[in-house]
């Protein structure tokens, strides 16, 4: 009885696409991450929060398995993309970074071309069969990217010179460009000034409809903001997770409160 | 008293002046170090310094004057009469100076007395004879005029020595004093002391880019001198390089350039590809523990001196490379006739260039931001395909700086190719040939008894300026480009 009500309430809400288990991560012998356990819905923004160190931005980045470019990481436990172990050994790190893609603290645009800094990752991957398919990808990603309009008369023009704002969405323009299932984007405003991030907020909104979204911040309006989902991490635990409006007002664990509040953190 | 006693005696002005400098200011604030606008020691720095500096610049000043004056007052005693054929007066002149260190000699071990020494009637014969007697070099027989004028320098240079340690003296004390007497508890000595670092530190720098410029303006005037006799047309666009000692020689750079470059070419085509490989093996892939071991075996090879390169080549490169490509080889073409080659010497240079080449690659390829490597494994590329389309592409002007800097070297470089390219000047594209280089011609054109007022000797200079800016330019060229691209990131 009790079972049944709990796939209803499953099917009621949107899929599962990622869940972790039990994941603890250790760089050496520091104990980053205990026992995380978290569900992350399909089509929906989800954003963790808490103070810095707390372990939000290397818990993501267990996500696409950014972490292996470490040395002394090490991983335990179960991150299950669409119900697949990503760090199942026949799982190939590279191809579930393409499913799984990821935007940066500092915009990084490569030193090429506005074109081929959206190219990059199709050419790669081989996801167009002519110049024309290429160029409608790159045309697509740079308008899901909302830079297309800025950037439509100077495709040629290094990727560098842009603005801080205008990088940081052609850099999510880019990770759009290899067709992710997840964005993965770790604190993608914090080098921007307000009106860059309102854009960027903008635009992660209009993400939403595609793609399953999580987002690391310092910033509680953000996620307030922007966010279906909330999780809050405190020194390598997972304290809270739930609806952000409930996260917000309703906390539950009183270091949440405490946090929330800009008691701790 | 010898000139080191004189330095002596100023180092031991300038402690003496430290303390003083420093008892005096602490007692001007009444013990209380707080109450000082310096801390007690610059007090005393100060005393040490205006004590030691305006003192040493003056022995400094004197010291390359004197011997100038002196000189020129000796040269206008000598009558043109005592100047034989075939010889000048720069001659006649050294000669002097040898009779007055003679006699100097003579008189120091006492074989003759200050006033023997000083007789202008004394028997000439009579003081040669002691003189060798005493030890002392005499190239010829000393003539009555040259024993007059060693005398005059002997007593010119000694007045000079005594009025010198003198003043020097003076200016030291002086220094002292006037230092001592400003020294109170709210004279700004650290500020003073600073002044004074900072002329220090500017006084190196000039001295570095003096010299510089010194050097540039001696071959450029050597370089005229060669002009006037060689047409500039043979040498820049002439064909032949055939220096002949008596004259009617052909003397154009240009087979020599293109020794130079052919050679440069081969040394770069060996040295770029490994130098750059072996710099992102250990920048982007070796592990921490084999880049500790792996960087600085390969910076040894920096560190061999390039006779030690040659030697490699002239005893090990050469003879591998005849048995392979010589007459009855392993591979039986009979290309190369003689160990000296152009292939030899560029094989050679290059192994000697790769950890320039890898080295600065190196330190360009960890300068790009790991948040690069970052962006392109997040969008599912692979650690070859990030090396290959984003760091190398970004590092790619200071890759292409770090091998123009390693082209200049390889341009300038001597002791390989003048043990191991021959010395031969042709224009051939055959690499098992032997050739020579530019730098190879200079050393063989200055070596031995060389006649300083020839073409043949004086085209050294035209070869070593010719050079000197070809190499200036690929350096500045390579700065610009490093430079212009440098700030991309950032």
């Amino acid at each position: 009885m009790n079972d049944m009500s709990r796939v209803e309430k499953t099917v009621d809400s949107k899929a599962i696409k990622i869940a972790a288990n039990n994941v603890q991560v250790y760089y050496g012998d520091t104990h980053a991450i205990k026992d995380v356990n978290v569900e992350i819905e399909d089509k929906t923004v989800t954003a963790f929060i808490g103070p810095s160190g707390c372990g939000k931005s290397t818990f993501l980045r267990c996500l696409n398995r950014m972490n292996d470019t470490i040395d002394t990481c090490r991983v335990t436990g179960d991150i299950l993309l669409d119900g697949e172990d990503i760090y199942d050994k026949r799982v190939d790190p590279v191809q579930l970074r393409a499913k799984v893609g990821m935007v940066f603290q500092k915009p990084n645009p490569f030193p090429k071309s506005i074109y081929d800094n959206v190219a990059y990752g199709p050419r790669i991957h081989g996801l167009a069969k002519n110049k024309a398919e290429l160029h409608e990808i790159v045309e697509k990603s740079l308008r899901r990217g909302a830079i297309w309009d800025e950037v439509k008369d100077r495709l040629d023009a290094p990727g560098t010179g842009l603005s801080g704002g205008q990088q940081q969405r052609l850099c999510i323009a880019r990770a759009v460009a290899t067709e992710p299932e997840v964005l993965l984007m770790d604190e993608p405003c914090s080098a921007l000034d307000p009106i860059a991030t309102a854009q960027v907020e903008e635009l992660i909104d209009e993400l939403r409809s595609r793609y399953s979204v999580v987002i690391v911040t310092h910033s509680m309006q953000q996620a307030a903001r922007v966010s279906q989902k909330t999780a809050f991490f405190h020194l390598g635990n997972l304290v809270e997770f739930g609806e952000t409006g409930q996260i917000f007002t309703n906390p539950e664990d009183p270091r949440t409160e405490s946090y929330i509040t800009g008691r701790i953190g | 008293m010898a000139l080191s006693w004189l330095l002596l005696i100023l180092l031991a002005l300038a402690v003496i002046g430290y303390f003083i400098g420093r008892s005096r200011a602490l007692a001007s604030a009444g013990g209380d170090a707080r109450d000082l606008h310096s801390l007690p020691s610059y007090y005393g720095y100060n005393v040490a310094l205006s004590a030691l500096v305006p003192a040493l610049g003056l022995l400094i000043v004197w010291l390359l004057a004197q011997p100038m004056i002196v000189n020129s007052t000796v040269s206008g005693m000598i009558p043109d009469g005592v100047i034989a054929e075939g010889t000048d007066r720069g001659l006649v002149l050294s000669e002097v100076r040898r009779v007055a260190d003679g006699l100097d000699g003579a008189v120091a071990l006492g074989a003759i007395t200050e006033a023997q020494a000083n007789n202008a009637e004394a028997d000439i014969e009579a003081l040669t004879q002691q003189l060798k007697d005493a030890g002392q070099v005499l190239t010829q027989d000393i003539t009555k005029p040259i024993l007059v004028a060693a005398q005059m320098y002997r007593s010119m240079t000694a007045t000079g020595t005594v009025v010198m340690r003198i003043l020097v003296l003076l200016v030291a004390l002086i220094g002292a004093a006037v230092s001592y007497v400003r020294t109170n508890k709210d004279f700004r000595a650290r500020n003073f002391v600073e002044q004074g670092v900072l002329a220090l530190l500017l006084l190196a720098a000039s001295i570095a880019i003096l010299t510089t410029v010194g050097i540039v303006l001696s071959m450029f005037f050597e370089t005229l001198n060669f002009f006037q006799l060689h047409d500039w047309k043979d040498f820049f666009f002439g064909s032949t390089w055939a220096p002949n000692f008596r004259g009617g020689s052909e003397l154009s750079i240009l087979p020599l350039l293109w020794g130079t470059l052919y050679i440069s070419v081969i040394a770069l085509l060996v040295a770029v590809p490994i130098g750059l490989f072996a710099a992102i093996y250990l920048s982007e892939y070796a592990s921490g523990a084999v880049r500790s071991i792996a960087k600085p075996l390969l910076e040894i090879l920096a560190g061999i001196p390039t006779i030690v390169y040659g030697l490699f080549a002239l005893l090990t490169v050469g003879p591998a490379l005849v048995s392979l490509f010589g007459d009855g080889g392993v591979l039986g073409v009979g290309w190369m006739a003689s160990s000296n080659a152009v292939l030899t010497a560029g094989l050679v240079m290059g192994i000697m260039l790769i950890p320039f080449v890898s080295s600065l690659s190196d330190d360009i390829i960890n300068a790009v931001p790991q948040s690069m490597r970052d962006g392109s494994l997040g969008l599912g590329a692979t650690h070859s395909e990030t090396v290959r389309q984003v760091v190398l592409p970004a590092a790619l002007p200071g890759i292409v700086g770090a091998v123009l800097l390693a082209a200049s070297r390889a341009i300038g470089e001597t002791m390989i190719v003048v043990m191991a390219a021959g010395a031969i000047a042709k224009f051939s594209g055959n690499p098992f040939e032997a050739m020579t280089t530019i730098t190879t011609r200079i050393v063989s054109q200055l070596t031995g008894d060389t006649d300083f007022a020839s073409a043949e000797t004086l085209v050294a200079f035209a070869l070593g300026l010719t050079l000197f800016v070809i190499t200036l330019g690929l350096n500045i060229f390579a700065l610009y480009i490093v430079r212009k691209y440098r700030e991309q990131y950032e």
